[in-house]
């Protein structure tokens, strides 16, 4: 890369973005107050109006927290190919400690209060007299919740952090081969040191923990692979709406259609994994017929969430499937925007019927609260990251892989 | 079959290589192939290659399967031989995917194969002419055919000017026959032994 080539490297935030933002966190907002002012009559109401609430910043802490373990693994598997485009996952995961205190707000508020609507091994007497919750309580008890929490948030922002701090170093000086080496021996440990971490919380315990728990006496070893599956499939398509939304202004001029189709590649194959383990997990407890394994299925494939559990399946496998196969479609930006749009709503929906069909097993809720929450979150993620891009240069230019990204080929 | 002349020229390089696939290209010849030593990225394109219906093969075959797997099991499992299984309605799909999926694998993996194997003309005992033997150790190959109209000379000049460290003319078998190598053919031939 000769130095004579300039390249736009200061993201300057549009005021017509700050404004949308802006306008969704308002519409949130009013969402938030209207909800809280007429859904919190009943303790059930307050157990579906905090449901609502937690379910939303699970999914949006947990897919901006899938930007990073992108950057973590691609860095582990020594990639080049994706340092054109680096800063764009590095600044959707400055949002994992914004999203990360919203939930936990939001969790330490439901497990303090003792709310056994959305917890049941919240409720002391339950506990007491049912011998499977007994059991459980080494794991499901306030206090380990509440650590496990603020020890997975912290962690994650705080590993998370030192990944960024280190990527700043390539925006100093051309570095030589020694420089370089040990450069990308210090990003190799601190991805390790996050993907080890990312393991035991997001991999295993954190969604056990999180969401599992809400159906206290079912258990699912796959529920975290799911889980992980299904945000980070949608953190993918995340990535691949930013960077074709600051493609379409006119940055990132080393990143083009060869790194679009292997965001498109992401995004396919994870649907599948996501598929994959969607079946593993439906279609062993479907075979064995255990009446205490059945009881997640029952409400979400013969109840009242029939329709959007078959949909879901439609939106997040079927439509990928047929749409992405080609390796055209992988490569056109209006249709990977669709995709991408209609990948992160479809695992909303999955998050959604995750957690309300086990805290409203009657009725479905989904109504103008949760697409109002959902605005909130898209407002402060859209404001977050726009700021957090227009902090850094876009192009980590010392990079010693970034040619590699500028001549990628796939 | 028929037998044909191709003018043959080696490159020690791929940088010179595509610039030469080019030269050659416009200046009206038709390249037959290019055989390398390894996958070179973009070749394809450079030689005006159209993109490969492998896939698309693969897809069909791949929905064959599907088809196979989900008509066989429905057919005996429902209505040729029926078998209560733990209580399960005949018609268990979830059951039945695991073995979908991998009849599908299977044919596409299989066809795919077949496909790749009978459209690069690759088979056992048949032999094709081999253009230079160090085509599979450190040579870019590019073969070209000709014409009765073309000056081999001409070409070769062209070639070699093209930066070409070795070029030379065959006439040849052009397509594949099954059989062996008569002795001149022989690929690996140690002609200094055979001379001695």
């Amino acid at each position: 890369m000769s130095s004579s080539i300039t390249i736009k490297e200061q993201f300057e935030i549009p005021g017509k973005l700050k404004t949308w933002a802006f306008a969704l966190m308002g519409v949130g907002l009013l969402a938030l107050i209207a909800g809280f002012a007429t859904k919190t009559g009943t303790e059930e109401e307050r157990a579906v109006f905090i449901g609502t609430i937690m379910y939303n910043t699970i999914f949006w802490t947990l897919i901006t927290n899938a930007s990073m373990f992108f950057i973590a693994v691609t860095t582990l598997a020594m990639g080049g190919w994706q340092q054109s485009f680096r800063r764009i996952p590095e600044a959707i995961s400055t949002m994992v400690p914004i999203f990360g205190a919203i939930t936990l707000v939001v969790l330490l508020y439901i497990a303090f209060t003792g709310n056994h609507h959305i917890y049941h091994w919240l409720d002391t007497k339950s506990v007491e007299t049912d011998e499977v919750l007994r059991g459980k309580s080494g794991f499901l008890n306030v206090k380990f919740f509440t650590i496990w929490t603020i020890l997975a948030i912290g962690l994650w922002s705080l590993l998370g952090w030192r990944m960024r701090q280190l990527s700043n170093e390539a925006d100093e000086e051309r570095m030589d081969t020694e420089k370089g080496n040990s450069f990308i021996w210090r990003n190799t440990v601190r991805a390790a040191l996050f993907i080890v971490w990312f393991a035991l919380t997001v991999g295993s315990t954190v969604p056990w923990l999180w969401m599992m728990s809400i159906d206290a006496h079912w258990y699912s070893t796959m529920y975290s692979w799911y889980t992980f599956a299904s945000s980070f499939v949608s953190g993918m398509s995340l990535i691949a709406l930013w960077v074709i939304y600051l493609k379409n202004k006119g940055y990132l001029e080393y990143t083009n259609q060869e790194h679009l189709h292997d965001l498109g590649k992401f995004m396919f194959a994870f649907s599948i994994f996501w598929a994959y383990l969607w079946f593993s997990q439906y279609m062993l407890i479907w075979y064995s017929n255990q009446p205490e394994e059945t009881i997640y299925f029952k409400n979400r494939v013969q109840g009242p969430y029939k329709g959007l559990f078959f949909l879901n399946l439609i939106i997040n496998f079927i439509s990928p499937l047929l749409i992405f196969m080609k390796r055209s479609s992988k490569r056109n930006y209006t249709l990977v925007t669709f995709m991408a749009i209609l990948i992160i709503f479809g695992h909303w929906i999955d998050f959604y019927q995750m957690v309300m069909g086990s805290i409203s097993k009657e009725t479905v809720t989904l109504g103008w609260l949760d697409f109002g929450i959902l605005s909130f979150f898209i407002g402060l993620m859209i404001f977050f990251v726009s700021k957090a891009l227009a902090s850094k240069p876009l192009v980590p230019k010392y990079h010693p892989f970034l040619k590699e990204s500028i001549i990628h080929h796939t | 079959m028929a037998k044909k002349r191709f003018v043959v020229g080696c490159f020690d390089d791929e940088e010179v290589l595509f610039p030469a696939v080019k030269k050659v290209r416009t200046a009206g010849y038709k390249i037959k192939d290019v055989y390398t030593p390894f996958a070179v990225h973009g070749l394809d394109h450079a030689l005006g290659m159209r993109e490969t219906s492998l896939h698309t093969a693969g897809f069909i075959y791949g929905i064959t399967g599907t088809i196979t797997a989900l008509g066989g099991i429905s057919w005996i499992l429902t209505y040729d031989w029926p078998l209560n299984i733990g209580g399960k309605p005949h018609f268990s799909l979830p059951a039945w995917i695991p073995i979908i999926f991998e009849l599908t694998v299977l044919f596409a993996a299989v066809g795919m194969v077949l496909t790749f194997c009978y459209i690069s003309q690759l088979a056992p005992f048949v032999k094709r002419h081999h253009f230079h033997p160090r085509a599979t150790d450190d040579l870019f190959v590019m073969v070209i055919e000709t014409t009765e109209k073309t000056n081999v000379e001409d070409l070769k000049a062209f070639l070699s000017n093209a930066g070409a460290v070795e070029t030379d003319s065959h006439f040849v078998e052009e397509g594949w026959w099954i059989g062996r190598y008569d002795r001149e053919e022989m690929p690996f031939e140690n002609k200094q032994i055979v001379a001695a």
